[in-house]
């Protein structure tokens, strides 16, 4: 195709040696999502931030979607790309609800997301997220699962696990605390864990927001809680001495 | 002499509101041995005989995924590519969503790939009947598809030649099925096919083909010298009944 | 330079690069009569540990696994694949397709990628029509060789040479070459391996899932290797 053929296309960016221009870098993005499996379920958190950049542009995005019944997506990376995903949710729930009420579970909904984030990185045009899937699956005897997908395709599972600079300063807090007593953590204990870690990440991460919303899945379904604030105490930073203070 | 104006095509109605070629194609399949599928609350059998001891290797039943099996009547060469059809939607299912077809997903997408035989020019529809059996989070199923291009689900059902029969006793039966263990299950149903029989011919080791699947069971083929435990069972029966 | 080579060079120079290392190593031994297939189970992308129980060992048929390392996302769609051309094989010829027939066939699905490459560096085992132990090795675009052992991955510099000496009988002076190792020496071979591996490179550690096949089939066992 000649490189005035592409021009002429609607919708699509088409540089002036008539390539493709993909998704380099993201724009508008929200920092970690973290999640780990307790005693009844799985529990996840994020906060609402959308950053533009280092500007703190939207702060009320909701990160945690719920899909179908028993399961919930966390995303971290570009807004944009989450809503694409939340769209094809959308229809994918309906259509197969619709059709014979045999709905999907957890590990199906986590198989058709890594499948569309595997298939658009081979086309070299990602979807710039990391995904955390966490769900319980009724017909597998209650299962517990939690599941992680990125803008490579790469996946793996785990009792804990953390997205972005969640995985830097809250997955070796998780690690000690939530992973060896993943069994047997009640949920006020995973939650008060969620809340400390999140309180962390608020300190350290410059592209976190201390308004905050958790989830948890268990075999009866799915809560979101409404966003609300952690408290802090930045008593300690009178202390700090350096950096230009 | 009366030549009929209206059987040329799948695509061309006669007066009457019927479509020939589709009819035709349902006599296909009664031309074809029968086979018998029923199901419990648990489990779902088909048995089915070959129709020529010469040719026993044909298949009658055959495997589509781990969860799901088909029996045939009918012209063996579609039912070959019906089969590999449904192997190929069972195989894509499984890499897209992790998870085995739901029977009346699998059903569904095959009445649809018949059904356009029927209506574009020059087509031919499917030569022969299926009886389906499958699991899935809704438990056992049994399906007929049809060269039409639909696909029924039943707690029973019988097609092929002299099918009626094996109806008829299933209809008298079926209301049993339900709790039916998986052993009990396969006895109605060799009882139902037994019935179909020209007067001749009987059911043994080397003619007959079971299979079933479970909730908790893969799908299992049971033909050759394993058979023959199961014939026992209704063999038995009829002495009681002597 | 010609104006179309510059402009090809600027287009990529903004490029996303779609590969990512995941680090792990992965192992095989063939015997006379069976084959050793061990890998790690961490999953690491930079200096963080994803998880540390993924597993790479796949297993295609009943005699035959496949290991992998490297991009982790191409090594479970390449085993994927695989295990799909595996299956139609099976119903279109009823027969389970042997070791040499999927060693092939894994070269031509990797060729077929020669210009966007699965990023993984494969190793076949198990055993093959006769019953002896075999070891596929490939490169990423699907060059083959059948070897008698293997190790790739991101230790792989740290026991091939160690395999070259103890299995291939390497640098080793009165040394009966016709020698074999029976099938609990290559098993300890495969776990020592792991153990020093785990000590210098930190890619590789977390579990190790060790493979027998043999004619009694397969069998799987998982050690712990170091968590730091």
């Amino acid at each position: 195709m000649s490189s005035s053929l592409l021009l002429s296309k609607k919708n699509s960016d088409v540089t002036e040696n008539g390539t493709y221009k993909h998704t380099t870098s993201p724009i508008v993005t929200g920092t970690s999502v973290l999640a780990l499996k307790y005693k009844d379920g799985v529990m996840m958190a994020s906060d609402c931030l959308a950053s533009y950049g280092s500007l703190a542009r939207f702060r009320n995005v909701r990160r945690l979607q719920p899909i179908g019944t028993h399961t919930i997506l966390g995303a971290s990376g570009e807004i944009s790309d989450f809503q694409f995903i939340q769209n094809q949710f959308e229809g994918l729930m309906l259509k197969e609800h619709v059709e014979d009420g045999q709905k999907l579970e957890t590990s199906s909904i986590y198989r058709y997301l890594s499948n569309v984030m595997y298939g658009r990185r081979s086309k070299v045009d990602p979807l710039w997220n990391k995904y955390i899937v966490a769900g319980v699956e009724p017909s597998k005897n209650n299962n517990i699962f939690l599941g992680f997908v990125d803008l490579y395709g790469t996946t793996y599972q785990s009792s804990v696990m953390a997205t972005g600079f969640g995985a830097h300063i809250a997955l070796p807090i998780m690690r000690k605390y939530a992973e060896p007593r993943a069994d047997s953590l009640t949920e006020e204990e995973a939650s008060k864990i969620l809340d400390d870690c999140m309180r962390v990440l608020y300190y350290r991460d410059a592209r976190s927001f201390n308004k905050i919303q958790k989830a948890k899945v268990t075999a009866q379904g799915v809560e979101i809680s409404e966003p609300y604030s952690l408290s802090t105490n930045w008593d300690f930073a009178e202390s700090i001495i350096g950096y230009g203070s | 002499m009366f030549r009929n104006q209206y059987d040329n095509d799948a695509s061309t109605w006669s007066p009457q509101g019927r479509i020939f070629q589709i009819e035709y194609a349902i006599e296909a399949v009664k031309q074809g041995s029968a086979v018998v599928g029923l199901k419990s609350n648990t489990h779902a059998v088909l048995v089915a005989r070959s129709p020529n001891e010469l040719a026993s290797y044909q298949k009658k039943i055959v495997k589509i995924d781990k969860h799901m099996g088909v029996a045939i009547a009918g012209l063996t060469s579609d039912a070959r590519v019906l089969g590999n059809y449904l192997r190929s939607e069972a195989m894509r299912f499984r890499m897209v969503y992790d998870l085995q077809i739901p029977v009346g997903r699998a059903m569904e997408a095959l009445g649809s790939k018949a059904q356009t035989n029927t209506q574009v020019y020059g087509g031919r529809p499917y030569g022969v009947g299926l009886l389906v059996i499958g699991k899935d989070s809704k438990g056992p199923h049994l399906f007929e598809f049809s060269p039409s291009g639909m696909t029924s689900e039943y707690f029973a059902f019988s097609i092929g030649s002299r099918s009626q029969t094996a109806r008829t006793y299933l209809e008298r039966n079926y209301a049993q099925f339900e709790n039916m263990d998986l052993k009990t299950l396969i006895k109605e149903g060799l009882t139902a096919l037994k019935d179909t029989l020209p007067q001749d011919k009987q059911l043994d080791a080397e003619n007959t083909s079971i299979a079933f699947v479970g909730v908790d069971q893969d799908l299992t083929i049971v033909d050759g010298p394993e058979v023959a435990a199961y014939l026992e069972t209704i063999d038995s029966t009829e002495m009681e009944l002597e | 330079m010609s104006t179309e080579i510059q402009n090809a060079a600027k287009s990529h120079a903004g490029r996303w690069e779609p590969y990512v290392d995941n680090g792990g190593t992965s192992l095989a031994i063939a015997g006379p009569d069976f084959c050793i297939i061990a890998s790690d189970t961490r999953q690491s992308e930079g200096y963080s540990i994803n998880t540390r129980y993924d597993s790479k060992v796949h297993q295609i048929t009943d005699k035959v696994l496949f290991a992998t390392s490297g991009y982790s996302a191409d090594g479970k769609k390449l085993a994927e694949n695989i295990k799909i051309q595996a299956e139609k094989y099976l119903d279109k010829n009823d027969k389970i397709i042997q070791a040499p027939s999927i060693a092939q066939m894994t070269s031509i699905i990797m060729y077929q990628k020669r210009f966007f490459p699965y990023y993984v560096f494969p190793i076949l085992a198990g055993l093959d029509g006769e019953g002896k132990g075999c070891v596929f090795s490939y490169d990423p675009v699907g060059n083959m060789e059948r070897v008698g052992f293997q190790v790739y991955g991101s230790a792989s510099a740290l026991i091939q040479p160690f395999l070259d000496n103890q299995v291939g009988l390497k640098h080793q002076e009165n040394v009966d070459k016709n020698r074999t190792l029976s099938k609990q020496e290559a098993f300890d071979l495969a776990i020592d391996s792991f153990t020093s591996a785990t000590e210098r490179d930190i890619y590789t550690g977390d579990y190790l899932e060790i493979y027998t096949v043999d004619s009694t089939g397969i069998h799987k066992e998982v050690r712990t290797l170091k968590f730091d």
